[in-house]
């Protein structure tokens, strides 16, 4: 169990390591981050399958530290989830990097830096500390920094100053609040401040919030914090891109559920009717700018935005079901989003560049990737059969159950947006006749093997989920108890002191 | 003495945030380094300050005597000014990377990759060669 | 480095440099119990080859150095990766530390463990993160 617990933390670095003197040689490098990413997926899901039959919360202590002195990693349903999910994209962006990543940014080391990210996005889903998660955030900074500027192109540059720049000042606020709440609670394990903040003067506890809030908030890209996310995600090779939409504003949100669900739940009516606020408002102004938009990355960059609102909504409810739908969104919205990235690379691919009025013609030489595109776009959209009309029915249905009509309603008419916004593309993209000056064919010819399959792998689970969700929505509920357990998740860190003391830790 | 700490704390901040909202990339950066001193110095108090108290355990004794200054706060910003010190290397290492690339200093110049519709010719050129000297990893 | 450093500087650096290259060490075995560490240790190394860089050109603290900085961070990252796994062996958890005890006489006896191979991972990489910063910096 203790080594399952940290393979998603060892993996990564191991490989990371492992590339770094390989990366001259492409072939084998290629063949070594595949292998790493499955390997990876694989872990992850064989935690996630321990955890669902096994009693749902794990904690292992580093080093035999006994908690609050060391730190723990612990991995209940939420964080394995969020684990297998965000493996699953990474093998898709590995493989399909395989093809798409030139050769000169390989030598520079671009696969080492990813699985670099990766140990930052896991190790902050498995931790149990909350300045240990400071750390894997810095972690994953440092590896998205250097990802996002890697091959230095004068875009790449100017959208890495905004992403540096408001990144750091979030990592700022991040660690203020982490030393008002160690002055406040004198402790910083997640299981121990959650048992003494029970008794803290709530006034106080409110700043702090909002600090968190506010650092999270940041990460996670909510209104009105996430200007920085449009001006850089559209900079850099796609796979980055798609990388960098499926991972890293999640686990903003997995950071905001985390310390929203078992730190600051001394006073709801304060901090999450803001957070409801939020949410209604990033919904809102995420799809108001894509609809303004004219280029495929930069419209799906703002609807990254705006459906991280939905997860944010159903945090901000603080109820079972709410919190389902917000895992639920999470899940569905990582395989769709990067996959959407995949397919934009191939629209910008085929016309040299991802603006809507110099492509066209699509469907009559490729209809089946039109097809495919659908399929993610109307998942994104909400359209049944697909995971996104499960998701945003969950989110609707929790909505009105907590009498938050307002909110309820923008979500709805955001789903209507969203659907004209792909459909905007689609037309564009696929469906109107082609540029009239014949557009130059950056790399014609067939799509590769590396190109197509992880699109076909993504857009078939989302087809999955939407059909068979079954499975997957229980894990969502049991997660979502399991996060309004606050007292499930104290003892379960705290009894392996209880077995570790025995032993002499 | 922690009324001493909070003023400069508070003194740090506004001064970072003065430097944060100018238009200058190095004044902003000015600002990150400070506003970062800012955090690492209101960590360091936020525990409470003793002073001649080092938390040992004197010989012959199992406990610590009772005012003691505490470790963890010390450990935590060691931590911080290391991660931020490696992230700094890296912005520095950007900034003269944008200067290279635009010639300019002014934020306000720094519009293409938010622009509406039109993506400028050079956004795809690269600045230097591929895989010069922009990584700086850290590992501790 | 265009101008020609000074004498003072180099004459002093040909003495210093070894001399905090065997400090360094010094501290790093020194860490577990008492002040020091390969935090620290790493810092005083990397401080000797900078006084090289500065004292006399890159190239002489590339050539003294002769490995590539990031290699000492693979190596270094390495290094505390397998003595944090080394604990599996045990069936304890990742980064447990397991302890040996090397009596050298019947009174002498030397406490070795996983911690100081962890510490001297740490030492590798600070020195290796701390050189490519700087080498890179120098390099313009």
């Amino acid at each position: 169990m203790d080594l399952l617990l940290t393979l998603p933390i060892l993996i990564p670095l191991t490989w990371s390591l492992v590339l770094y003197p390989v990366r001259r040689r492409r072939a084998l490098s290629h063949a070594i981050a595949i292998t790493g990413a499955t390997l990876l997926l694989g872990a992850t899901a064989l935690l996630l399958v321990f955890l669902v039959s096994g009693k749902g919360i794990e904690v292992v202590t580093i080093g035999s530290w006994p908690p609050p002195y060391g730190i723990v990693l612990v991995a209940d349903l939420l964080s394995a989830a969020m684990l297998l999910v965000c493996a699953l994209v990474s093998w898709a962006a590995v493989v399909y990097s395989t093809d798409w990543i030139d050769p000169g940014r390989e030598q520079a080391g671009y696969y080492s830096l990813v699985f670099a990210l990766l140990l930052g996005v896991n190790g902050a889903f498995l931790t149990g500390d909350l300045f240990n998660l400071y750390v894997w955030f810095e972690v994953m900074l440092m590896a998205s920094f250097v990802l996002l500027v890697l091959g230095v192109e004068r875009g790449q540059v100017e959208g890495g100053i905004k992403y540096v720049s408001l990144n750091l000042l979030a990592s700022t606020f991040f660690l203020s609040a982490t030393g008002i709440l160690y002055g406040i609670a004198g402790t910083l394990n997640f299981a121990d401040l959650s048992r003494v903040l029970e008794s803290v003067d709530p006034h106080i506890l409110n700043v702090v919030a909002a600090l968190f809030g506010i650092a999270f908030g940041i990460k996670a890209g909510v209104f009105p914090l996430f200007f920085w996310l449009p001006a850089s995600y559209h900079t850099p090779p796609v796979p980055v891109s798609a990388l960098f939409a499926g991972l890293l504003t999640k686990v903003g949100v997995y950071a905001l559920i985390r310390v929203f669900t078992l730190l600051f739940v001394h006073d709801p009516g304060w901090t999450h009717r803001i957070l409801l606020a939020c949410a209604a408002l990033t919904m809102l102004t995420g799809v108001l700018g894509a609809l303004a938009q004219h280029d495929v990355r930069r419209i799906l960059s703002f609807h990254i935005i705006s459906q991280i609102g939905y997860m944010i909504f159903g945090l901000a409810l603080l109820t079972p079901l709410g919190l389902a739908s917000s895992v639920f969104y999470l899940i569905h919205h990582i395989v769709v989003k990067t996959n959407l990235f995949f397919i934009g690379g191939l629209l910008e691919r085929r016309f040299g560049t991802g603006l809507l009025d110099r492509v066209g013609g699509l469907f009559r030489t490729q209809a089946w990737l039109g097809v495919l595109f659908l399929i993610p776009a109307f998942s994104l959209a909400g359209i049944p059969p697909l995971s996104g009309f499960v998701a945003k029915l969950l989110v609707i249905r929790a909505g009105l159950a907590a009498h938050a009509y307002l909110a309820t309603t923008i979500a709805v008419v955001v789903g209507l947006l969203t659907l004209l916004s792909m459909l905007k593309i689609w037309n564009e993209a696929f469906w109107k006749a082609p540029p009239v000056p014949a557009v130059v064919n950056e790399r014609p010819g067939p799509y590769s093997v590396q190109v197509l399959l992880p699109i076909f792998v993504l857009a078939s689970v989302t087809v999955f989920l939407g059909l068979a969700g079954e499975p997957i929505l229980a894990v969502a509920q049991r997660a979502a108890e399991q996060l309004l357990d606050r007292h499930g998740y104290q003892a379960a860190v705290f009894s392996i002191v209880a077995e570790s003391v025995g032993t002499g830790g | 003495m922690e009324v001493l700490f909070a003023i400069m704390v508070g003194t740090l901040y506004g001064c970072a945030l003065y430097l944060l909202l100018r238009r200058s990339i190095v004044k902003l950066t000015v600002g990150l380094i400070l506003i970062g001193n800012g955090a690492n110095l209101l960590l360091f108090s936020a525990g409470g300050l003793v002073r001649g108290r080092p938390p040992l355990v004197l010989e012959g004794t199992s406990t610590v005597p009772a005012p003691y200054a505490d470790p963890l706060p010390q450990a935590l910003i060691l931590t911080a000014i290391v991660i931020s010190f490696g992230v700094l290397v890296f912005a520095v290492a950007l900034i003269y990377q944008t200067y290279r690339a635009l010639a300019t200093d002014d934020l306000d110049d720094l519009t293409t990759t938010d622009r509406l519709g039109e993506v400028s010719e050079t956004a795809h050129q690269p600045v230097v060669p591929v895989g010069t000297s922009l990584s700086s990893d850290q590992g501790s | 480095m265009s101008t020609l450093p000074s004498l003072i500087l180099r004459t002093a650096v040909r003495w210093i440099s070894p001399l905090l290259l065997l400090f360094s060490l010094f501290l790093l075995l020194r860490g577990h119990h008492e002040p020091g560490g390969g935090f620290s240790g790493g810092l005083v190394a990397a401080t000797g080859f900078a006084l090289l860089t500065f004292g006399f050109s890159l190239e002489t603290a590339r050539r003294v150095l002769r490995v590539a900085p990031t290699t000492l961070v693979a190596v270094g990252i390495a290094v505390a990766l397998a003595s944090g796994a080394g604990a599996f062996l045990l069936r304890s958890p990742f980064l447990t530390g397991i302890w040996f005890k090397l009596p050298l006489t019947s009174t002498m006896v030397i406490e070795l463990g996983t911690p100081l191979l962890f510490d001297v991972g740490v030492y590798l990489t600070v020195i290796g993160a701390t050189l490519t910063m700087l080498f890179s910096f120098a390099e313009e």
